[in-house]
């Protein structure tokens, strides 16, 4: 059993911020079917297509048939704890300074053994749950957890090194005004996050939910307009040092494509809002969340983007505004590389229309703005890096792997 | 005129006998603009980015660029801004009349009126009021709207509501008569826009706009320091950016005061 942990205290201002470290990086690219399946919270293991055993590490051919044919499918989790080992003084920098570090031996029902990072719940012979999890290198690791709930589960330090609970942390919620963004302030509240900023643009323009957010402890209203430089470079200076999640919650739906809008004011304003507000706001967070990686208990520890799913296909109708999600998606994978010495993961959530006034005659499914809460919660507390959420963002991902050119004729409708 | 009274009035406001009160809030990303349902165009909002200061960027010299819709902080409103006076000659800020950039103003001051009700409108019966006291409102004379609203906060300045914006301004009736039966050049208001929050309800909608441009009239808003004015007598300096074919433009608007 663990202790829950303490509210971390403020800091000492005589001692130096330590600086991230990082666990080792290196990877065979067949590995990376893992670092996929960390990526979407899944477990898969690679199956042999011709005699159907499990193999782990990442093979280039069956160990018990020498076939080739290996593919990564979802794969049963439970296992059982064969050995287990602490690590005191380990020779890599990242865990030496986590020392000391328990790792274990757990022999999986479906077959293969699998060196694992340990929950300290776990004990020797009992039967744990194995999952693949993104460490502060971005890497995927295997990870084994006790079967069941005990108690402070989430707090196990090892377990939080792989994950960006908002519990103790503070967070930057961009916009406020959006529905997203208010349920997702509602919700990291009850996640246990110390303060959740909410950004508000143009505070001379009252907006639904407004009172809400309001004088509520915890929640504190910041002028942010993502798309203004000075603006955001105002906030951060003021908070950057203290925001250890950032929650983009632009939202700027418009409809229409290129044909049928005239001239590009509306495009301009979908790219400053969505594209050049996303720079702005990296520039300005981005370094110093890198910077504090490592920083305890409230280390900064993510970076979540609200994505359209059509960031992947476009979707004519909304045309424009399916490349300026684009522009987003790639703009991520890069943000994602630059925070990656931190430690600081980027989550991408991408959505099928959501539930709000833009989509208005679009029929349902719609996502409501508080399953979209609720997946930032699960996904930052899992440390995933890629979620579809609703039945049109996962229907679009499939179809994509199955045939992209037919997703491009059907959503020309 | 003798080129000697020129020089006396640059001596004059060299030496502070003529005050120059800037009547301009500053340009800047923050200040409320017009809002419109967002379905329709939107102005872009006033956005300054650094270009380099005395960095990598460029290690001597500090400058930004700007971007802003026409009708972004004190403004200026053309003629060819209203379906009115779309047809007008000469109607734009870069071929509207130059001579027409400088000429004295009227201050009517209702900032009693304002401060009891947002609403506010301005009537003729007020202006014959204020013309019975300070007398008749000479033709080609800026009529300035005096509310104190350039003093709120801006939440208040904007003062939106779930029913549109509160804000005074002009009825229909006295826009239509300053046209017509005074001759002014142009109106001016320390709001938003020259016509009331609630203007688009009036009869025509928007009758500053309508009045004023259908006559190949202008328009000053975000307007400040009009208390530093007096009724009759300032003469305003209002040049627009030269924007082809522009509609209207931020600018820099001062009043020339005499100080005794």
């Amino acid at each position: 059993m663990i202790d829950p942990i303490e509210p971390p205290r403020r800091k000492n201002p005589l001692l130096r911020t330590r600086l991230p470290a990082s666990p080792p990086r290196a990877r065979s690219r067949t590995s990376h079917g893992f670092t996929r399946a960390a990526a979407e919270g899944r477990f898969m293991l690679q199956r042999c297509e011709a005699c159907g055993a499990f193999a782990y590490p990442a093979r280039e051919a069956c160990p018990a048939c020498l076939s080739v044919d290996l593919a990564f499918v979802d794969a049963p989790r439970r296992g059982a704890l064969l050995a287990e080992t602490t690590a005191r003084v380990p020779s890599d920098v990242y865990f030496r300074e986590r020392a000391p570090w328990r790792i274990g031996l757990v022999k999986m029902d479906c077959g293969p053994t699998m060196v694992a990072h340990l929950h300290a719940d776990c004990v020797e012979g009992a039967p744990v749950l194995m999952s693949f999890q993104l460490d502060k290198s971005g890497q995927a690791v295997a990870f084994a957890r006790p079967e069941g709930e005990t108690p402070n589960m989430a707090d196990d330090r090892q377990w939080r090194e792989m994950t960006a609970d908002p519990k103790f942390r503070r967070v930057l919620v961009t916009n406020g005004r959006s529905l997203i963004g208010q349920e997702a302030v509602a919700a990291l509240k009850a996640a246990g996050a110390k303060t959740v900023f909410v950004g508000v643009a143009e505070p001379w323009r009252p907006f639904a939910g407004e009172q809400l957010l309001r004088g509520q402890q915890g929640i504190e209203l910041v002028t942010l307009d993502a798309s203004d430089e000075k603006s955001v470079t105002d906030l951060a200076a003021d908070i950057g040092g203290k925001v250890d999640i950032l929650v983009n919650t632009t939202e700027y739906v418009r409809p229409g494509g290129l044909l049928d809008r005239r001239g590009t004011s509306i495009a301009r304003d979908e790219i400053d809002q969505a594209y050049l507000g996303f720079i702005n706001l990296a520039q300005a967070f981005g370094p110093a969340m890198r910077m504090r990686g490592a920083d305890g208990v409230n280390s900064s520890a993510a970076w979540v983007n609200i994505l359209s799913v059509h960031a992947l296909a476009n979707w004519p109708a909304f045309g424009a505004y399916s490349a300026s999600q684009a522009a987003c998606l790639s703009l991520s994978h890069c943000l994602r590389a630059e925070l990656r010495p931190g430690g600081v993961k980027v989550l991408n959530l991408f959505t099928g229309p959501v539930d709000n006034e833009w989509f208005q005659t679009v029929p349902p499914p719609k996502v409501a703005p508080r399953a979209v809460a609720q997946a930032i919660m699960s996904g930052l507390r899992g440390g995933l890096e890629e979620m579809y959420v609703g039945d049109v963002a996962e229907e679009i991902r499939q179809r994509l792997a199955a045939n992209p050119k037919a997703v491009e004729r059907e959503l020309d409708k | 005129m003798q080129s000697k009274n020129l020089l006396e009035l640059a001596g004059a406001v060299s030496s502070g006998a003529v005050r120059v009160v800037d009547l301009t809030f500053t340009l800047s990303p923050d200040f409320p603009v017009i809002v419109l349902p967002p379905e329709f165009g939107q102005a872009a909002p006033v956005r300054i980015q650094e270009i380099s200061r005395y960095d990598g960027r460029g290690p001597a010299w500090y400058w930004n660029n700007v971007t802003f819709g026409e009708h972004t902080g004190t403004h200026f409103d053309a003629p060819i801004h209203w379906f009115t006076g779309k047809d007008l000659p000469n109607n734009s800020v870069d071929t509207m009349p130059a001579k027409d950039m400088i000429a004295p103003a009227c201050v009517i001051d209702c900032s009693a009126g304002a401060a009891q009700d947002p609403d506010f409108l301005l009537t003729v019966p007020l202006v014959e009021a204020w013309e019975a006291k300070h007398g008749r409102i000479p033709e080609r004379h800026w009529v300035l709207l005096r509310t104190d609203w350039s003093k709120k906060g801006w939440r208040d300045y904007a003062n939106l509501r779930d029913d549109g914006a509160h804000t005074p301004g002009p009825n229909a009736a006295v826009m239509k008569w300053l046209v017509e039966q005074r001759g002014i050049i142009g109106f001016g208001t320390e709001t938003i826009g020259t016509d009331a929050g609630q203007a688009g309800h009036f009869e025509p909608p928007y009758p500053a706009h309508h009045f004023l441009h259908g006559a190949g009239r202008y328009g000053l808003q975000c307007l400040c320091n009009l208390d530093e004015l007096p009724a009759t007598g300032a003469v305003i300096v209002a040049s627009p950016l030269k924007i082809q074919n522009g509609s209207g433009s931020p600018l820099r608007v001062i009043a020339l005061v005499s100080a005794n």
